[in-house]
């Protein structure tokens, strides 16, 4: 195993154009350590010039087996693993999962549970969307967004931190509710950050949005029409900014999305530039649902009172003798899911993030299967940069915001 | 089931002769490997379901007929309907036939499936390894494959966990 495989383009053949293989045109790594491809992806280029003819991404060397892992944990224990999946989308991840849970055992969640994990869900995705916005400004040279954007998501991961202890990985919601109740800091916190955040927007456009210098780079560059975007799976922003009006939030309503007054941002032209107003404008959008869920949320309990599914809380524990045992059961056995196979969808800041849930019986599962929407939406760029040069294909790259973890599971 | 999946499902009934099973509102079609192309076809081109949302497969090891179940997950956006059509392959040389002529985002699904399960998927324009290595042995998600782990190294056991660690050496 010591020597060094001489990679050579007999293996490739199939994919590059019949200039690669006289030497007309150059193959070229991307990666897997280049900054601008957001994680380790290695891009193999076939460049005419600076042109790219074409691009073969090489994926998988973020694979930690979340999958096979998760197969052989406990229905609460296997929560964790999803957070380590899409790691700016945590809270995210984690409702995939408990939705897909609760969807496999019917289990029902109370209101208060509902609401703390749409505002939850919602600061998520303008935390993810702030960190694609500065890294993305980043690739193209608008270096101070970068420090502008962790800046307000860093108020969020305290606001995270918070609730749940952790500041990413957080595994806040569990089947049936939330783990515990916020604490009473909780409400101005959130206030805090729908006040000064609309400046703030207003702030970051200000920076970008009519910038020529930007405006250069993005318009125009890296058209995606909606019969590819569709053909190659890809949703979420990216499907939007082509102008297909799909969100499961407003398509599908779940934990209530249906009781908040909110539009889904979309554009036609299927460009760079129309993928980065899309995401601003969603920005706002998800603000105006943390706002009206704040106001909104109701008292009560945060966790359901099925005891089959829910451990009980510590006050019962000592003085019900039901509770403990539902305590130590749950604890060392976990609870046995039916058998049979669930596919539960949300949408995640990058797409439709869907998690195929298959129980047989007992307390693990037989096969979870997490559809990530980065690993379609990624498909769908060698076809979207042929024709571009390399220095665009940095900001296509950019403009469909890939997270590797979430590609290679 | 939703109402409007009613006539969807019959008619695909009535064509293939596919079994139906139901589960929280959602529609489980069974289908054989050969009629796959046929009926996503007709899915896509007839009853609008124009995007592939999944493509993955379930190991039933030990059981061998079928072994597994190849998953296909159909949303369509404009009737905002799911569909889910499985296709149980045997364990002897588990085949299927490629669907990326139907939808493209199955090129890459297609590949994880013959990483990740061993299922050979025949017409496959590039059939490659996906995430795993290209000289890994063995397809990690079937059920007889083991869960592995790496042993941690302290300072004061390296050298001994490192002579038996399975990478490359100078």
């Amino acid at each position: 195993m010591s020597q060094i495989e001489e990679v050579s383009i007999e293996k490739f053949k199939h994919l590059v154009s019949a200039r690669a293989l006289t030497g007309e045109t150059m193959l070229l790594n991307m990666g897997p350590q280049h900054p601008s491809t957001h994680g380790v992806l290695r891009l193999l280029l076939e460049l005419d010039g600076e042109i790219v003819v074409n691009c073969i991404p090489d994926i998988g060397y973020l694979h930690t087996g979340i999958e096979k892992n998760m197969e052989a944990k406990t229905y609460q224990k296997a929560e964790v693993m999803t957070d380590r999946l899409d790691y700016m989308n945590t809270m995210g991840n984690n409702l995939a999962y408990v939705m897909a849970v609760e969807k496999l055992v019917d289990l029902d969640v109370p209101a208060r549970a509902q609401g703390l994990r749409v505002i939850l869900t919602e600061l998520q995705r303008i935390a993810s969307h702030l960190v694609w916005l500065g890294t993305s400004g980043l690739d193209l040279a608008a270096m101070s967004m970068f420090l502008y954007c962790f800046r307000e998501r860093e108020q969020i991961l305290d606001i995270f931190e918070l609730v749940s202890g952790q500041r990413m990985m957080t595994t806040y919601f569990r089947p049936g509710g939330v783990w515990r109740d916020v604490p009473v800091e909780f409400e101005k916190a959130v206030r805090d950050f729908i006040k000064i955040f609309p400046k703030r927007i207003d702030e970051y456009e200000s920076l970008l949005t009519k910038n020529p210098l930007f405006i250069d780079r993005m318009v125009d560059i890296g058209h995606l029409s909606k019969e590819v975007a569709l053909q190659y799976g890809v949703t979420g922003p990216s499907l939007r900014a082509s102008g297909v009006n799909w969100d499961l939030r407003k398509a599908r309503p779940y934990c209530g999305y249906e009781q908040y007054d909110f539009n889904v941002p979309t554009r036609t032209e299927g460009d760079t530039y129309a993928r980065y107003l899309v995401r601003i404008d969603e920005l706002r959008e998800s603000l105006k649902i943390v706002e009206q869920a704040l106001n909104k949320l109701p008292l009560g309990p945060v966790r359901s009172e099925n005891r089959k599914f829910v451990p009980p809380p510590r006050s019962e524990i000592g003085v019900s003798m039901e509770a403990l045992i539902h305590h130590f059961k749950l604890w060392t056995e976990g609870f046995p899911a039916p058998k049979a196979s669930v596919y539960s969808a949300v949408e995640s800041p990058r797409g439709e993030l869907g998690l195929m849930l298959e129980g047989d019986g007992g307390p693990k599962p037989l096969r979870v299967h997490l559809r990530t929407p980065s690993f379609d939406n990624l498909g769908v760029l060698s076809q979207i940069v042929k024709g571009h040069l390399v220095a665009d294909l940095v900001a296509i790259l950019a403009s469909i915001d890939i997270v590797l973890g979430d590609i290679d599971r | 089931m939703d109402k409007n999946l009613e006539p969807i499902v019959k008619n695909i009934q009535e064509k293939f002769g596919a079994a139906l099973e139901e589960f929280r509102e959602e529609a489980h079609l069974f289908l054989k490997p050969e009629q796959i192309v046929d009926a996503l076809t007709l899915l896509r081109d007839e009853s609008n379901f124009e995007l592939l949302s999944a493509l993955t497969a379930t190991d039933y090891w030990p059981q061998t007929a079928p072994r597994f179940h190849v998953i296909y997950q159909l949303t369509s956006l404009e009737k905002n309907l799911s569909l889910q059509i499985r296709v149980p392959v045997n364990g002897d040389s588990p085949k299927v036939p490629t669907v990326t002529g139907i939808y493209a985002s199955a090129n890459w699904r297609e590949r994880e499936l013959l990483d990740m399960f061993g299922i050979e998927v025949e017409g496959h324009p590039d059939p490659r390894r996906i995430l795993m290595p290209e000289d890994h042995e063995g397809h990690p998600l079937r059920k007889d494959y083991p869960l592995g782990y790496e042993e941690p190294q302290f300072s004061f056991n390296y050298d001994e966990i490192d002579l038996r660690k399975p990478y490359a050496k100078e």
